[in-house]
């Protein structure tokens, strides 16, 4: 049974639609990411999903519930990492983790916790005295502190410097052994290729593509390009290869059929005496794919 | 790598004990707000009681501390709830963390009604140090026979005041401005309502004026449960009946309008969609 299934979300701000027909399925135990630049309208779903906000049109159902009204037997089920959260900063690590998770019915031993995130030397430190970082690491801990079913993470790493991203990455990997279901925003493309199984690409409120950080975008399809560049002498009129064009000062080949088309212009490089200069074949990256999805018309 | 404890569903009552105990450490955790709340009116105290002496007021036929010890042990009251509470929950609200616990099975009502029973639990505490101090040291006197008006008196007055300070906590763009707001209206408002000045030959306007508001209602109430010249179990029921009227108003206004996510210093729709799209 899929743990959230989303169909035709809508939602808007006056004349402004932040989510504008969203649909999404999400099955027991995976990561899905949904990825997208801000104001895509990311966190706007997530509220949604997470019973912060109410909804304009469309079907939302999470673990069975419509979180718009699921109250307190929803929310014993989700855990929530918010992007801005805070925690009185009066309290220790410990006494926040024992107060948070006196609410819910199941718990996790608050030293695990403490240990998965990395804050044993903080523990009945005051939150006050916690870098932003650890901070954050905190953040986790309290959205996991209820043994949530499903966990939402708002961007769990924006504004980390890359050692901070990749420890909070650590982190992140530990609870998907868990077996958790987990919903990640990020406007991350590395993030959610290193964290998710499944990536939905969100673009001015609208899912524009969906798959895994293979497929997405037709990665695994799309086409293979080759570039070279030739020595002064060689004629690129005789290359016996169409569609050649120049890209940098490069020559430039699009093709379907990689391995063909290397043979035949490897075939007639070896047989004119020339060497291809520069030779690379690449795949679109899972960044290209991205930023061509969310590319500016 | 770990494992669940698995526990019992805790009850409302668990919750609600639960938060109101984590809203008193909070309390004694902000040494401001402690000072203002529980040390601030008694140096009134000893000051007022220092100028003036100790002395029967020929008015009123009581001692200066006679008088002021049921006043500002109301006025402490007061800063325990109506301050106390606009200040920590727009505070609060600044933060996130009103928001985070929307996210929990804490259910809304069960929060506020934490804060506000920590809220009435301390200045349970400043009303028993206030008047502990002015029995020991100035002779106050307490009487049996309106023990239970005071007590009831203080129930239904400090009810008000903390509808009145969800109230402020509801209107007050953010935590900043909410101490201007306190402030501004409770520290004018007491000068009017006996708490400061005895009641001698005051202007016709302070009489009418401080009638309007429900903090000259509290502290009469309170002060005369504890009035030696006076007879009677002393609950002023007019004075009750208006503090009721200003809670319940407040109560309502404050539900409408109470906000769970930060107001950012704007307020209204704009608001949220300009942060939205800055957040993605």
């Amino acid at each position: 049974m899929a743990v959230i299934e989303v169909s035709g979300l809508v939602k808007r701000y006056g004349d402004l639609t932040a989510v504008d027909g969203v649909d999404l399925s999400i099955e027991a135990g995976e990561v899905f990411a949904l990825l997208g630049p801000n104001g895509a309208g990311k966190t706007t779903t997530v509220e949604i999903l997470e019973g912060h906000r109410t909804r304009d049109e469309g079907h939302v159902a999470v673990l069975g519930f419509d979180p718009a009204g699921g109250g307190r037997e929803y929310r014993e089920r989700i855990g929530i990492v918010l992007q801005d959260g805070a925690v009185e900063r009066e309290l220790s690590v410990r006494e926040a983790l024992q107060i948070y998770g006196s609410v819910y019915p199941r718990r996790l031993p608050v030293d695990d916790l403490i240990e998965m995130v990395g804050l044993q030397s903080k523990a009945d430190a005051r939150i006050k005295t916690l870098s932003g970082g650890q901070q954050r690491r905190l953040e986790l801990a309290l959205g996991l502190v209820g043994d949530p079913d499903l966990v939402f993470l708002d961007e769990p790493t924006t504004g980390f410097d890359p050692s901070a991203r990749r420890q909070a990455w650590q982190v992140l990997e530990g609870l998907t052994s868990l077996g958790k279901t987990i919903l990640l925003t990020t406007h991350y493309m590395d993030e959610a290729q290193h964290l998710a199984g499944r990536i939905a690409v969100i673009d001015r409120g609208r899912i524009v593509a969906e798959g895994t950080p293979e497929t997405l975008g037709g990665r695994d399809e799309a086409v293979t390009r080759i570039r070279f560049a030739l020595p002064p002498d060689a004629k690129p009129e005789s290359i016996p290869i169409r569609g050649t064009r120049m890209a940098n000062g490069l020559i430039e080949i699009e093709t379907a059929s990689p391995t063909r088309t290397l043979h035949d212009l490897t075939s007639w490089a070896v047989a004119e005496g020339i060497e291809l200069e520069r030779l690379e074949l690449t795949r679109p990256s899972l960044e290209d794919i991205y930023l061509e999805l969310t590319r500016d018309d | 790598m770990t494992t669940e404890i698995r526990v019992r569903r805790p009850t409302i009552p668990e919750l609600l004990w639960g938060q109101i105990k984590y809203q008193n450490r909070i309390f004694w955790r902000t040494p401001i707000a402690a000072f203002f709340t529980l040390v601030f009116p008694l140096m009134l105290l000893i000051l007022f009681t220092a100028i003036f002496g100790n002395e029967e007021i020929e008015e009123l036929g009581v001692t200066t501390a006679q008088f002021f010890t049921p006043g500002l042990a109301v006025f402490a009251a007061v800063s325990a709830t109506y301050t106390n509470l606009a200040i920590g929950t727009s505070i609060s609200r600044d933060q996130g963390i009103l928001k985070r616990i929307r996210g929990t099975p804490v259910p809304p009502w069960v929060y506020i009604a934490g804060r506000v029973g920590s809220a009435i639990y301390i200045a349970f505490l400043s009303i028993v140090l206030m008047m502990g101090v002015g029995m020991i040291f100035y002779g106050v006197e307490l009487i049996p026979r309106t023990v239970l008006s005071a007590l009831f008196t203080f129930f239904v007055g400090t009810g008000c005041f903390a509808a009145l300070g969800m109230f402020v906590a509801a209107i007050a763009p953010n935590g900043d401005t909410t101490p201007a707001i306190t402030n501004g209206t409770l520290l004018p408002v007491a000068f009017i309502s006996d708490i400061f000045f005895p009641p001698v030959d005051p202007p016709t306007w302070m009489v009418v004026a401080g009638n309007v508001f429900p903090l000259k209602h509290f502290a009469v109430a309170f002060r005369d449960a504890f009035d030696p010249t006076l007879t009677g179990a002393q609950f002023h029921w007019p004075e009750l009946g208006i503090l009721s009227i200003w809670g319940v108003a407040a109560a309502v206004i404050a539900l409408r309008f109470f906000k769970w996510e930060p107001k950012a210093g704007e307020s209204g729709r704009g608001a949220s969609v300009r942060r939205d799209e800055g957040r993605g």
